[in-house]
């Protein structure tokens, strides 16, 4: 658990030049008071940025995080509620609007766009304890599985224990005891000498007044009630009975449908259509020219498809009009090379004389690795609804970054951001695909060209051909061995490197380490897909140590144990793994098993997968994860994490593939992008680790150690090894 | 003039013959329980029941439903009493970002109204039409293993619910 002094609490609003409010008192006239309308209705009180009692004691929960499904809106309602000794059945969420009080947009777009990952003025003038607050406040982002390690830890348990704080106060004021002679428990005050009882509600205005304590106490792990409890989701009874509603069911007074076509080729722009052909179609109201994309609006869905479909859209010719897949795996094969040979690579991370170790050793091993782009295919195409009238514009979507969306929309429209509104939605998955405001920003443009609400959604083809793809990525090894078959030296050099800095890191003990990285751009654009730079480089260093592991002729596990010296917590989560998977038992002929193991966004899993290969298919017959994420607030919530971020991770390894085909995404629908279904879907077994250090992210960890397991099971079932991602494009004797 | 009913009401629908149901059910009647996913009836979202039997309706022109009737994810609760599939979907706390469970549900109701104690191997052929990208296939399966020994009551739109004929166009 870190330290937290309020100090950096308000310094981060100071010197972000904006408020950044954390579980702070909010009172009527100071820098936050813009968000006090938000939360503050008829005879409530507001307490703190994140709390809100009202009349009837019940508490809201404001949590800056959207929910796509990953639970984080009920974890972090957990610790808020614990840590105040809240009644879980007095508790709700809203979520926090989009508002810069809130957070800090610079902050965010930096750390969005890579470009920074906290501004570089900012260092120094700040502790490290307020470095992490802000990374996961600011940014009101959901990404990075941050809800829970940062929000959670930093916020909403301190946000709990700071109002717990000031209620207590009020109260041994109120009926003139000391404060030492109080309890609290399930929202109300106890007073055990005097028999004195009464709600929460009844100090929260008095309370509301009063300066939170700099230091709360924040209750150790005996004392949590509700953390580390399996709390019914508040969003599951909605997504049974169809009610839940999701961006794509938005809807305002007079709304038209749009659906739009860009430009095939990414940088290509719209040369001409046949505008008339369009609007003689039954139902038609607009056609517009985004310059990269041509939209037809109408009065339904249908019938703007069907609108588009004789547009006949000519478009621009560009550099990349004869571009394809194997033409830019090979620019990154010789950029490395090429790099290499010259001396020019970026330097990621060096440690030891890995030069002196490579001239001096008795045996070298060569290999390389790629993945091909991935799209992120969320079950909900990507739409949004806009009403851009007098100078405003409302958004209503999903999204994971509302903030960023309000900002990037003022910006395209060059309205100021004071007259953009964001109502965000259930996200019909996310995967860090709704952190992107491009179909915010045409939906916008294409209400202010006709004036009508419109709501734009795209086909699934938009979808999959216009995607912000995790990134195709080429990745080179050589490792010296030693005469007892470990490792003296690593040298690795991948292209291109983004989120997070730490993703092609290693946990094992190898004294000489070159990590180096090329810059090798292409016209595809990326973003980040769930686990983000962790999706490719599990699959390259996990699949290497095994490749060192085969060549040291020892057992991939042992192999990787000898190698956890300094890392106790990852050697124990490989033991539980293993044991749980029982990797001694010897597996009949066909049969074979994979071990990973992937330190990511606070979490450390380890992952073992079972497979068996029939004449050349593969099927997964079981998953066993397990995983130290600090503590589960949730385990029902992180086990249910685990399955997902393994099957995601599966889908990828065993068919993921966009291939870029003159210029543009050959794959256009679920037909020619299969996914693991019912019938191919394995039993995954979860087991937790509470290690009680520091907490871990849950929504991405379980994803990078499923493909290196995967193909690492396949080498030890048939001998094949599998350097290049998909499995499906390679065949099995 | 299309007649369908939808959940027990019967519907007057003058819109196109030719439009996929899906957006007769989404955009003409406003029930939106019913996701749009792929179009082309490779992801199950779109599943409702057409006489009875899962349909992707996505791909199912409305001149196809024509006299039908027609439930939706909306339509098979009893008032205020969930389904029996849909009490066990909250119990397994199955769903994730809930895009795809209406499609599930409906599906896995088709499945166990026709066999109420369903093998793996008949869970995996009548439920493989939906995907699922939260990959909540191992909680789908207990639900509906859950379920399976209890006895199933299909909502009858027919005799449950008043008649009432709503005109669109």
């Amino acid at each position: 658990m870190g330290k937290w002094t309020r100090r950096g609490f308000i310094t981060a609003g100071v010197v972000g030049g904006a408020a950044l409010v954390v579980g702070v008192a909010i009172r009527p006239g100071d820098q936050a008071s813009k968000v006090a309308k938000y939360v503050k209705g008829k005879n409530d009180s507001l307490v703190t940025a994140w709390i809100k009692i009202g009349l009837d004691n019940k508490v809201t929960a404001i949590v800056p995080h959207s929910e796509m499904g990953q639970g984080a809106q009920t974890a972090l309602s957990q610790m808020l509620a614990d840590e105040l000794d809240a009644n879980w059945d007095d508790v709700s969420f809203i979520e926090a609007p989009a508002e810069d009080a809130y957070a800090n947009f610079s902050m965010a777009k930096g750390y969005i766009l890579g470009d920074a990952n906290i501004p570089k003025m900012l260092v120094g003038t700040v502790d490290g304890v307020f470095l992490q607050a802000t990374k996961a406040m600011h940014l009101q982002i959901t990404g990075g599985s941050a809800s829970v390690r940062t929000t959670g830890v930093y916020g909403m348990r301190v946000a709990g224990a700071a109002a717990k704080a000031l209620l207590l106060e009020s109260a041994a004021e109120a009926w003139q005891v000391p404060l030492g002679e109080l309890s609290s428990a399930l929202g109300y005050i106890h007073h055990k000498n005097s028999g004195k009882s009464a709600p929460y509600a009844e100090f929260a205005a008095v309370a509301g007044e009063k300066t939170p304590s700099s230091t709360p106490r924040l209750k150790t792990p005996d004392e949590f009630t509700i953390m580390g409890k399996d709390k019914p989701r508040f969003d599951i009874p909605a997504k049974v009975d169809g009610s839940a509603q999701f961006g794509i069911d938005a809807s305002v007074p007079d709304m038209k449908i749009a659906t739009v076509q860009a430009a095939p080729v990414f940088g290509a722009t719209v040369k001409g259509f046949n505008a008339e052909a369009v609007l003689a179609m039954p139902g038609v109201s607009n056609v517009v020219n985004l310059d990269d994309a041509v939209a037809v609006v109408a009065q339904g869905y249908w019938q703007a498809k069907q609108a588009l479909a004789v547009a006949d859209i000519q478009w621009t010719s560009t550099q990349e009009d004869s571009r394809n897949s194997d033409a830019i795996l090979s620019q990154f094969q010789n950029d490395i090379k090429q790099a290499r040979a010259e001396g020019k690579t970026e330097e990621d991370k060096t440690q030891g004389k890995p030069e002196a170790a490579f001239a001096s050793a008795s045996r070298i091993v060569e290999r390389q690795y790629s993945v091909p782009y991935l799209a992120h295919a969320c079950m909900e195409p990507m739409n949004a609804l806009a009403r851009v009238a007098n100078g405003r514009c409302e958004i209503w979507t999903g999204t994971q970054n509302p903030l960023g969306f309000k900002h990037s929309v003022a910006e395209a429209l060059e309205i100021d951001s004071e007259n953009v509104s964001v109502s965000n939605f259930f996200m019909g998955g996310g995967f860090g695909r709704r952190s992107n405001a491009d179909v915010a920003i045409q939906a916008a443009r294409i209400s202010q060209k006709t004036g009508h609400p419109v709501k734009l959604i795209w086909s699934r083809e938009e979808d999959m051909g216009h995607d912000h793809y995790r990134p195709a990525v080429a990745s080179d090894f050589r490792a010296a061995l030693g005469e007892n078959g470990f490792p003296t030296a690593w040298e690795n050099t991948f292209v291109d490197k983004h989120e997070p800095v730490e993703a092609p890191y290693i946990p094992y003990a190898i004294d000489h380490q070159d990590i180096a990285f090329v810059n090798s751009p292409t016209h595809v654009p990326f973003g980040p897909w769930r686990s983000v730079d962790h999706s490719q480089h599990g699959f390259f260093t996990e699949s290497f140590v095994d490749e060192l592991a085969h060549e040291a002729q020892q057992d991939p596990y042992e192999f990787r144990r000898g190698l956890l010296s300094a890392h106790p917590r990852h050697l124990k989560v490989l033991n539980l793994a293993a044991e749980k998977a029982n990797w001694q038992e010897p597996l009949p002929e066909g049969k074979g098993r994979g071990i990973s193991l992937q330190e990511s966004f606070g979490s450390i899993v380890a992952e073992v997968i079972e497979v068996s290969v029939n004449e050349g298919v593969v099927s997964v017959d079981r998953v066993v994860v397990a995983i130290d994420p600090g503590f589960a607030v949730s385990p029902n919530g992180l086990t249910a994490q685990m399955e997902s971020g393994v099957i995601y991770g599966l889908t990828a390894a065993l068919y993921g593939e966009i291939n870029i085909e003159n210029g543009q995404v050959k794959e256009q629908n679920f037909d020619t992008y299969p996914m693991v279904r019912m019938a191919t879907a394995p039993v995954i077994d979860t087991f937790i680790i509470n290690s009680h250090e520091s907490w871990g992210g849950a929504g991405e960890p379980g994803t990078p150690g499923t493909a290196p397991a995967l193909t690492n099971a396949i080498f030890a079932a048939t001998g094949e090894r599998i350097r290049a991602l998909p499995v499906s494009a390679h065949k099995f004797a | 003039m299309i007649n369908i009913t939808v959940n027990g009401q019967a519907q007057a629908l003058d819109v196109a013959a030719d439009t996929p149901l899906l957006w007769v059910i989404r955009e003409q009647l406003g029930l939106t329980g019913t996701k749009f996913g792929c179009g082309i009836a490779q992801c199950g979202a779109c599943t409702v029941h057409l006489n009875g039997t899962p349909i992707r309706s996505c791909v199912t022109p409305l001149a196809a439903a024509a006299g039908a009737n027609i439930t939706t994810i909306e339509g098979i609760a009893n008032n205020d009493e969930l389904h029996p599939v849909q009490q066990a979907w909250v119990a397994e706390q199955v769903p994730q970002c809930g895009y795809c469970q209406s499609g599930q549900i409906m599906s896995a109701v088709a499945l166990l109204r026709d066999n109420a104690n369903p093998s793996d191997q008949d869970i995996d052929q009548a439920m493989s039409g939906n995907v699922c990208r939260c990959g909540m296939y191992g909680r789908i399966r207990k639900a509906i293993k859950t379920v399976a020994d209890s006895p199933v009551q299909m909502y009858n739109p027919e005799t449950d619910a008043e008649s009432q004929e709503v005109q669109h166009g």
